[in-house]
């Protein structure tokens, strides 16, 4: 039982879990499930209740049974006690002050990366307002490198998203060369497949090696398919650059995935095993959301936002070269407008970052979302500043066959300059290399790079 | 270095043949001229108004009776657009006053066809009948019993198995109008559900997608959807297991899509 007593009127929380359910700021997924603040009054009082909680509680009290859950036992078994140790003292209020601290630097943040359980971001971000999780996200920079190096500071990476309905070929290319020409694809060239069978995705990943081969394109590729499905195509010597996988904070919702962690372990092994990566071999792309757990009822009545600060527990395992949060893609019954969107974004790369992933943002929205454009742009600038590693380039922000809408190459380009941020290093200069910028870096308009032109005689 | 050769763009300009995604937009700068910025707004406002528009339920009714064919109107537990929206359990079962009409007409049936709105009422208003007609017209109407089409406001696919549940139909087939796209406002699924009763998943259903001229067009849709119909009766069920075989017969719509866009 946690509570507090506020000028006389007692709140009380049956549980860890009620009350950092009752403290997450207000979003519809959580009022579906039931488990919401019944009053702003209520929310506050949780979060004050919650601020005075030493931190180590989530060591002593699992919001998801460790007995029954994989995901619970790798978090709590993993956890480094000595990395925790300078923080073992605070409370969670306390433990925000600290990370807005001057003592709180990128060398103290990243001693501290296994020293925090996923539980431990979460709750901490739930008593941040936006601006905080943008200042302290900013301090944090986790790089990563397979062909290119991701997430140094100053830099600002994009995946080329060229999905088709049909998976068609010229299509595909189509829409990665317009992408390429406008400085996008420096974190991946990454399909969605509109169909999983296995020979539609072999013939995607030899079609983008095949781009990425003829324009000697630092970067990497990928499809993304059902680990599985990859499996069986690295089995076939398929060009598998990265391993892609969906993940959820719980045992059963990466069941719902048709996933578990040994399954992830195996994967890996076999992409690590392919030697493809030639200046690092951060070898997995993961994909998650808030709210993915409730839409497969397997959120043990936690908050969404919680069990996805878990999913990042599951991630950083397996040393992802990226991972992004799909925030405003899974719908208004979880995040219903621009306002609850942009928070969530925010709390996921704070989160993210804090537990030493590479955090990415697929900045989007459905249509039936009470969101537009304008939200997409304030978020995107927002979490550029908070130095997010990259975010989504699709053609015209329009993803055809996702059916949702995401941010651009332009909004890419936008960021960058508004900004002063910068490509990869390798990307920039194969960007210099090939002509497609002049002497300043800037974007030469109409160029086209002699060197494409073999590749769109074949298209 | 840098090379500027028109016939290189031509090129291009071709491949734009190849996808329906919005490439090779003109750029101001780092951002979109107006015009193509203007486009993509009103592409925006379509989906918008798309999903807040409401099922013409008179119109349809009284198309459906022109036709001979019985109908009888439900509505889902959802009261209106912004509890259908962010309550997804309301608009999957019946309110009660509508389940107490239906059982009016519960009977012995092979087949049940409901039309619901989702979250694309033009979907409904520009593909339902020419779906339904053409399926109607292709079933064997001495082996098939045809429950009352069944017209249902702010229904999610789920409501289907309440419905086909109240009415004692040994299928269920929801035309649908599914979540708009910024370039398919009108898209209409249709999904199977055999044994239909509250509480089924999606893994025991099969899902055509993307009905519209420019997508999964009217006679492929109703050639698949008999095709579904036939092999759910014969081998009692739908879902997971009849949607191998039916892929074989013919590719079907995305399958992200059957899931991600389930209204």
């Amino acid at each position: 039982m946690y509570g507090t007593t506020i000028r006389g009127t007692r709140y009380g929380f049956r549980d860890l879990k009620s009350l950092m359910a009752k403290a997450t700021p207000l979003r519809s997924g959580d009022c579906l499930a039931g488990i919401a603040a019944t009053s702003a009054a209520e929310r506050v009082a949780a979060q004050m209740a919650l601020a005075d909680l030493p931190l180590s509680v989530f060591l002593n009290e699992s919001l998801v049974p460790y007995e029954e859950d994989e995901v619970t036992r790798l978090i709590l078994d993993s956890h480094d006690r000595q990395a925790f140790a300078p923080i073992a003292s605070l409370t969670v209020g306390e433990f925000r002050d600290w990370l807005l601290s001057e003592a709180a630097d990128a060398n103290s943040l990243a001693a501290l990366t296994f020293g925090l359980t996923p539980e431990m971001a979460a709750a901490v971000s739930k008593i941040c307002r936006n601006q905080d999780l943008i200042l302290i996200a900013a301090k944090r920079r986790v790089v990563t490198r397979f062909r290119n190096t991701l997430g140094l500071r100053g830099r600002l990476s994009s995946r080329i998203q060229p999905n088709h309905p049909t998976d068609d070929a010229r299509g595909v290319l189509a829409s990665a060369i317009d992408g390429l020409l406008l400085g996008n694809g420096d974190a991946v060239i990454g399909v969605n497949p509109a169909s999983d069978s296995p020979e539609q995705c072999y013939e995607l990943l030899r079609l983008l090696d095949e781009l990425r081969e003829t324009l000697n394109i630092p970067t990497q590729t990928c499809v993304l398919a059902h680990v599985t499905t990859t499996l069986q195509l690295m089995k076939r010597q398929a060009p598998v650059d990265l391993v892609f996988q969906s993940i959820g904070g719980t045992q059963a919702a990466n069941s719902s995935f048709g996933i578990d962690l040994a399954l992830l372990r195996e994967s890996r092994e076999a992409a690590l095993a392919l030697k493809r990566g030639t200046i690092g071999d951060n070898v997995m792309y993961f994909e998650t959301g808030q709210g993915s757990a409730l839409s497969a009822n397997a959120h043990w009545n936690c908050d969404q936002q919680t069990l996805e600060a878990r999913a990042y527990g599951v991630a950083r395992m397996f040393e992802p070269l990226l991972i992004n949060t799909v925030v405003g893609f899974i719908g208004p019954e979880y995040l219903f407008d621009g306002k609850q969107i942009t928070r969530a974004a925010l709390e996921d790369h704070f989160c993210g970052k804090l537990l030493g992933l590479p955090m990415g943002c697929d900045v989007c929205y459905t249509n039936h979302a009470e969101a537009d454009q304008n939200d997409m742009d304030d978020l995107l600038t927002l979490l550029a500043v908070a130095g997010v590693n990259y975010v989504m380039g699709v053609p015209g922000a329009d993803d055809v066959m996702l059916n949702y809408q995401s941010t651009s190459y332009h909004d890419v380009l936008a960021v960058r300059r508004m900004l002063n941020l910068a490509p990869a290093p390798e990307f920039a200069q194969w960007f210099a290399d090939v002509g497609l910028t002049d002497a300043r870096g800037e974007l030469q308009s109409q160029a086209l790079p002699a060197s494409f032109s073999p590749l769109l005689e074949r298209a | 270095m840098a090379d500027r050769r028109p016939a290189l763009f031509d090129m291009i300009l071709k491949l734009r043949s190849a996808t329906p995604a919005r490439i090779f937009l003109p750029r101001a700068g780092a951002g979109l001229t107006t015009r193509a910025t203007l486009d993509f707004q009103l592409a925006h406002a379509e989906a918008r108004d798309a999903v807040e528009e409401r099922l013409d339920v008179d119109t349809l009714f009284d198309e459906l009776t022109a036709r001979g064919l019985t109908a009888v109107c439900v509505r889902s537990a959802a009261r209106d657009r912004r509890s259908f929206l962010l309550r997804p359990d309301l608009g999957r079962r019946l309110d009660d006053e509508s389940r107490e009409r239906l059982k009016s007409f519960a009977g012995v049936y092979d087949l049940a066809f409901v039309i619901a709105e989702g979250l694309s009422a033009r979907a409904i208003a520009r593909h339902a009948l020419p779906i339904l007609e053409r399926t109607l017209s292709s079933l064997d109407r001495t082996s098939w019993k045809i429950a009352p089409i069944v017209l249902a406001e702010q229904g999610r696919v789920a409501l289907g198995d309440d419905i086909g549940e109240t009415l004692g139909a040994r299928l269920v087939a929801v035309l649908i109008g599914e979540r708009p796209g910024l370039s398919s406002p009108d898209s209409l699924g249709v999904y199977l559900t055999f044994a239909p009763r509250v509480g089924r998943t999606d893994a025991e259903r099969n899902c055509l997608s993307n009905i519209r001229p420019q997508g999964l067009a009217y006679d492929e849709a109703t050639r698949k959807l008999l095709y579904l119909c036939n092999e759910a009766r014969r081998r009692g069920l739908t879902g997971v297991e009849l949607k191998d075989e039916a892929e074989t017969l013919a590719p079907e719509g995305p399958h992200a899509i059957d899931v991600k866009n389930e209204p």
